[in-house]
């Protein structure tokens, strides 16, 4: 079984390249890829000119299955991610029961293989429970399919146990992903401390409470050895700290959500609780920075931080308002805004949306090389459109952009060569 | 120059000719007030109800009072005892309300932006008293009202507002309002206490009294609200007062015809010396009092001027 993409515009992040061609798949994996005279296949398909780039990796998805299903079911995450042009979705454990065992790990795995129409891949949280006390049981874990391991927002306050939980990752080379937030200093905070808040009422944290939780971490890394993947970095500055700690050749790396990259702190606007999100929306400085950060590879990932909240935890004052945003449809578009600002070349916002995800969890997708599994995104990075939020496939459409117009259409999403999104899906 | 806001969410929203209109008003019911027949029927046959999520005494009976005179029938709902502790949420307890047809909704919320939020759900005139740390913008108009009468002008005067800025939402009101009227507004307490990016408030910080209050002329103290409070900002209520409390000798550094002004409640002792609070000479506390329920009622009859003209108008369903 073959399938032929011809006319299309190939997005390699891998080589950082942007060239006319075709792609040749053959039994879900990527066979080859050229410019001249196209070979024969069994199917062809005419990008007509569009992009053609490798599925998005997106690292730090909430499902909220087993729990909350009525948020978010694999179902239902599975299709806004082949809408979204997401491929692979690497899914934290912040679930209820958290996954913390290789039992509800096989239960993950399972619904999601059932159910999703993308690869799940999952995290698993570093401490039992999540409370930060006796690390899981990392190996197990790691057998059962955990891509990394984390407590995501609830931050490890025990030096100790981080760092045991961190020396014994680090013997079974497993990725820790961090929260950079202080947990003192962040405590109750909903935005960020300046003027707006101020003006707002809002209770506030400083920016600085990223750079310092950063900072501990890199001790504990420096200590270790472990691998380390901050979810989000947001802060201009924290920026210095992580290129010191890349510089000094620890094995760091570091993400951000679209949108601490495309919305600042003022979009909350008057009280709207679509744009609470953790960490909070930053300062205009802080999202240039950012951005500044992702074209040069400073920060490596850009994820969507998908996090569905039903409408009535966000029908509530600001302070009461549950944080966070559904990203996996919106990534794409939302990311294209820094390619079509001229902040970024669309090959290197592709190394950020799939191909250093991919790297850092040791995915073999993410690339267009031949071998690479045929997880493949067509889209036409142009077409415009305005949001209408119910338009959404997650069960939860709390997002920030509703309304906001946007640029760059999925025409098709291919997992493993299977077409799972698009008119002949 | 008319009044056509149609909620008193904030004083962000208001222009100063809003502010002077509403204060022109005022003054005419802070008359009416000392009459023997204190009445008037500016909101008669329309309803207003006072939804408190919080506790207060004084500004709830401030309102009361300036319904009751300007002939509103108002209730009042303790909402701490009510339906939130049965799960309503805030949204569904407005809806349930908006439905019993009142005019006039008063809110006082703990929650920053919770009154802006009910606003967008109701169709009658809502009225903030006061949410979280954001603004409480009647507080801020009585205050104007009786600065304007006691100095005789709301424009160019040095006002000192002092003490716990940072969970004072009387604070965000003042200065927006103070700011509007082209005052000059000296922020003074403890660095703790001072809400981070108060500098770029159109304001002047300062961390002491003897400096921060040279050439006030208007002198406003803050409540301590140890209530909002999670421990830590200043190290005792003793030393606050050494410091901060305001005092006969810290007042000499003001203007000789300061004025000191408290919203009440106070903690005498704490922030204001009991005796300098009850010296008619300087303190006009009381009358800060008495100006609040003169600018409730103007408050409530302009925005139930406007209620009447949209309902003649026929956008009132």
């Amino acid at each position: 079984m073959s399938t032929l993409f011809t006319q299309a515009r190939l997005i390699d992040p891998e080589t950082g390249s942007e060239t006319p061609g075709w792609l040749l798949v053959r039994d879900g994996v990527i066979a080859a890829t050229g410019t001249g005279p196209a070979p024969d296949a069994n199917e062809t398909i005419d990008c007509a000119g569009h992009c053609l780039a490798p599925g998005i990796v997106d690292l730090g998805v909430k499902v909220c299955e087993p729990g909350e299903r009525h948020k978010e079911s694999f179902g239902s995450a599975g299709a806004a991610a082949a809408a979204g042009g997401v491929t692979t979705i690497v899914t934290r454990p912040d679930t209820a029961p958290v996954i913390d065992s290789p039992e509800v790990l096989e239960f993950v795995t399972r619904r999601g293989r059932e159910a999703s129409a993308v690869r799940i891949r999952p995290m698993a949280t570093l401490t039992k429970g999540r409370e930060g006390r006796e690390m899981v049981e990392i190996g197990f874990l790691q057998d059962a399919g955990a891509v990394a391991f984390t407590d995501d927002a609830r931050v490890v306050e025990n030096t100790k146990v981080l760092s045991r939980a961190m020396t014994y990752a680090r013997s079974l080379d497993a990725l820790i992903v961090g929260h950079p937030q202080d947990p003192g200093l962040s405590a109750g905070a909903v935005a960020t401390s300046g003027r707006f808040a101020s003006l707002k009422g809002l209770p506030a944290v400083s920016p600085l409470a990223e750079r310092m939780a950063f900072d501990r971490d890199m001790a504990l890394v420096e200590m270790t050895g472990v691998k380390y993947h901050a979810d989000q970095i947001t802060t201009a500055r924290a920026l210095p700290a992580l290129e010191r700690a890349k510089a000094n050749g620890h094995d760091v790396t570091a993400g951000i959500s679209i949108h601490h990259l495309t919305l600042n702190e003022l979009d909350v606007g008057d009280y709207r609780t679509f744009f609470k999100l953790r960490p909070p929306l930053r300062a205009e400085d802080d999202r240039v920075a950012l951005v500044e950060a992702v074209a040069s590879g400073l920060v490596d990932v850009v994820c969507s931080m998908h996090t569905p909240q039903d409408e009535e935890s966000k029908r509530l004052p600001f302070e009461e308002a549950a944080a966070g945003a559904v990203g996996l449809q919106t990534l794409l578009p939302a990311a294209l805004r820094l390619v079509h600002g001229g902040h970024i070349a669309l090959p290197v916002l592709w190394r950020a949306l799939s191909l250093n995800p991919a790297r850092r969890l040791g995915l073999e997708s993410g690339r267009l090389g031949t071998g690479a599994p045929a997880d493949l995104v067509l889209f036409d990075p142009d077409a415009p459109f305005v949001l209408d939020r119910f338009t959404l496939l997650s069960k939860s459409r709390n997002t920030p952009f509703d309304g906001a117009r946007l640029q760059g259409r999925v025409h098709g999403t291919w997992v493993g060569g299977h077409r799972v999104y698009g008119e002949e899906a | 120059m008319t009044f056509r806001a149609r909620h008193l969410l904030g004083i962000e929203d208001l222009s100063p000719d809003d502010i002077r209109i509403i204060l022109d008003l005022a003054d005419q019911y802070a008359d009416l007030n000392r009459r023997p027949r204190k009445h008037s029927d500016a909101l008669a046959g329309m309803t207003q109800i006072n939804m408190f999520f919080e506790n207060s005494t004084r500004t709830q009976s401030s309102f009361e009072l300036a319904g009751k005179r300007l002939g509103a029938d108002v209730m009042n709902m303790a909402m701490q005892a009510s339906s939130i502790k049965k799960g309503e949420t805030l949204i569904d307890t407005a809806l349930t309300l908006n439905a019993m047809r009142p005019d006039l909704l008063v809110v006082r919320h703990p929650h920053s932006g919770a009154v802006n939020l009910l606003a967008e759900k109701v169709t009658c005139a809502v009225l903030n008293a006061g949410d979280g740390r954001h603004e409480h913008p009647t507080q801020a108009l009585l205050d104007a009202l009786t600065i304007r009468r006691a100095k005789g002008r709301l424009h160019r005067l040095t006002v000192a507002i002092c003490g716990d800025i940072a969970h004072s939402r009387v604070a965000r009101s003042n200065i927006l309002l103070l700011g509007k009227m082209e005052n000059r507004v000296r922020l003074i307490g403890p660095p703790t206490l001072i809400p981070t990016g108060a500098a770029d408030l159109g304001v002047e910080v300062c961390d002491d009294m003897a400096e921060g209050l040279k050439g006030a002329d208007v002198v406003m103290m803050l409540r301590l609200q140890k209530e909002r409070m999670d421990g830590g900002f200043i190290p005792s209520e003793r030393e606050y007062y050494h410091r901060y409390g305001l005092d006969a000798a810290k007042l000499a550094h003001a203007r000789d015809d300061a004025i000191v002004m408290h919203p009440g409640p106070m903690n005498r002792g704490v922030e204001i010396d009991g005796t300098l609070a009850d010296d008619i000479n300087r303190s006009v506390i009381q009358e800060q009092v008495e100006m609040g329920v003169a600018v409730r009622m103007a408050a409530m009859d302009l925005l139930a001027r406007t209620l009447r003209a949209e309902r003649e108008g026929g956008t009132y369903a």
